[in-house]
């Protein structure tokens, strides 16, 4: 399979389990709500173009929102997530992406310590400018932090199980491809 | 100009960046205002078939329910049928004065619609449900949205060809005039984005009697909503010391995890009233000019 046929199907895959099993369930209070989805945009591959990211999170984000009727919301996030992505992987791991010799990040490519690290902020900041721009609407700001908060850790323990339960089995980087 | 190309070339990243952030949070802010947004039309038609799909699948653990409830339904309405009445004296009948022009003929105000609930959610600030009528059946905004027992879920806010969106009162910015039964006092019903399960209701003054468990209903002055419609009970009682009106934790009829079947409401005479109450505001606009 090629890296955009894969990719597609990713999508489709996360937002279909985002907006009919995550947004559906009970959830356990209304402070914890469980993201997954943005996972699209920290497995996308290292070689994409700064521009190509961009575009990829833009409509993810707006797919997730035309379901869910809040255009823009989860878009804005998403497009804050694949600017900042390309800065982060370059301080983690000081290497130049042709060097990589996995194709997307992952526990293998970049090691447990680093990659959870990689994860952990984008989702803390995804986390925060979404609440952040619910908070304008309503909110206060106490709510504000036990929801970043709370759903940084649901979506953390969520994505580590994400992580544990699909090795994605990453081929090597050859010469013909 | 070269250096603006270059500029441009150097910092495309930046601003493409820019552009895409831009576009989605004036989608976002624009939405907010008036429930509009770029593309949304097309994309119901989209989520509408995946929800379809979705609750075709669902609707299978569901039906056990749905039966009894229909069942109860159509249990109270049997009761209703002449056939369960005899009549006791059959000399004495009731004539009906046949004159052509009846001042007394029943006119129809509110029309209703059955319409089966695709996507429904009740987890967020912002609840939304969607149904699966829409402008081709005549389908409006701001109808009214009942469930199978004919309590309040909702109002229309968005229309595309097939399917329609639903506020419900779940929704931070929904608002449904109600009044008490009892009493018939009127206020509003709001959401807090707290707990799925209690509503407030707000703008009854603390000289009322009224106690826990008393029931809600749509008021009679509103537009949108057909009259005396269940909306809750009373859960809580609490007055607020600075404006001397209740602080009313109100119990919703509609379990909003589980709603499948709706009625869409239409009040066929609403475009009348509203345009009564616009012609009243300018004509007593003109007389207090006149008048001075």
């Amino acid at each position: 399979m090629s890296d955009l046929v894969k990719n597609i199907f990713r999508l489709f895959v996360f937002i279909l389990v985002q907006v009919y099993v995550l947004n559906k369930i009970p959830h356990l209070h209304r402070f914890v709500i469980p993201y997954l989805y943005f996972l699209f945009v920290l497995w996308l591959p290292f070689s994409m173009t700064r521009i190509g990211l961009l575009i990829a999170g833009f409509g993810c984000g707006l797919l997730l929102d035309y379901f869910t009727n809040s255009p823009g919301l989860h878009a804005a996030a998403c497009v804050l997530l694949a600017y900042l992505r390309p800065f982060l992987i370059t301080l983690l791991i000081p290497k130049d992406t042709a060097e990589f010799q996995y194709r997307e990040p992952s526990p293998r490519a970049m090691g447990w310590a680093p990659y959870l690290l990689y994860v952990f902020i984008l989702t803390l900041l995804h986390h925060s400018y979404l609440q952040f721009l619910e908070l304008l609407h309503l909110g206060t700001f106490l709510d504000f932090l036990i929801k970043v908060l709370a759903t940084t850790g649901i979506s953390m323990l969520l994505i580590i199980i994400v992580e544990l339960l699909f090795p994605r089995k990453m081929r090597f980087r050859t010469n013909t491809s | 100009m070269l250096n603006i190309f270059l500029f441009i070339r150097r910092y495309i990243t930046f601003l493409a960046f820019l552009f895409l952030q831009i576009l989605a949070l004036w989608m976002l802010f624009s939405y907010n205002r008036h429930h509009k947004a770029v593309g949304m039309g097309m994309a119901h038609q989209f989520t509408g078939t995946i929800n379809k799909q979705v609750d075709r699948l669902d609707d299978y653990f569901h039906q056990g329910v749905e039966n009894r409830r229909v069942h109860r339904m159509n249990d109270s309405l049997l009761n209703l049928l002449q056939s369960n009445f005899s009549i006791p004296d059959t000399s004495r009948q009731m004539v009906v004065d046949t004159v052509m022009v009846d001042s007394t003929k029943t006119y129809r105000r509110y029309f209703w619609m059955g319409a089966k609930v695709v996507y429904n959610t009740v987890n967020f600030d912002k609840n939304y449900l969607q149904l699966d009528r829409g402008s081709k059946m005549g389908v409006k905004d701001q109808m009214a949205v009942l469930n199978s027992d004919g309590a309040v879920v909702g109002q229309v806010v968005n229309v595309s060809a097939n399917f329609s969106q639903v506020m419900s009162l779940l929704h931070v910015q929904s608002i449904v005039s109600a009044s008490l039964k009892t009493t018939g006092e009127s206020g509003r019903i709001r959401w807090d984005g707290k707990h799925p399960g209690l509503i407030s209701m707000e703008g009854i003054a603390r000289n009322v009697i009224l106690k826990v468990g008393d029931t809600v209903v749509t008021s009679k002055y509103t537009y949108n909503f057909p009259p005396d419609k269940f909306i809750g009970t009373i859960a809580s009682v609490s007055s607020d010391p600075a404006t001397g009106f209740y602080l009313l934790k109100i119990r919703p009829a509609v379990n909003f995890r589980n709603v499948q079947q709706v009625f869409i409401v239409e009040n066929l005479m609403r475009d009348e009233q509203v345009q009564l109450e616009k012609e009243t505001e300018k004509k007593m606009d003109q007389q207090s000019k006149t008048n001075r």
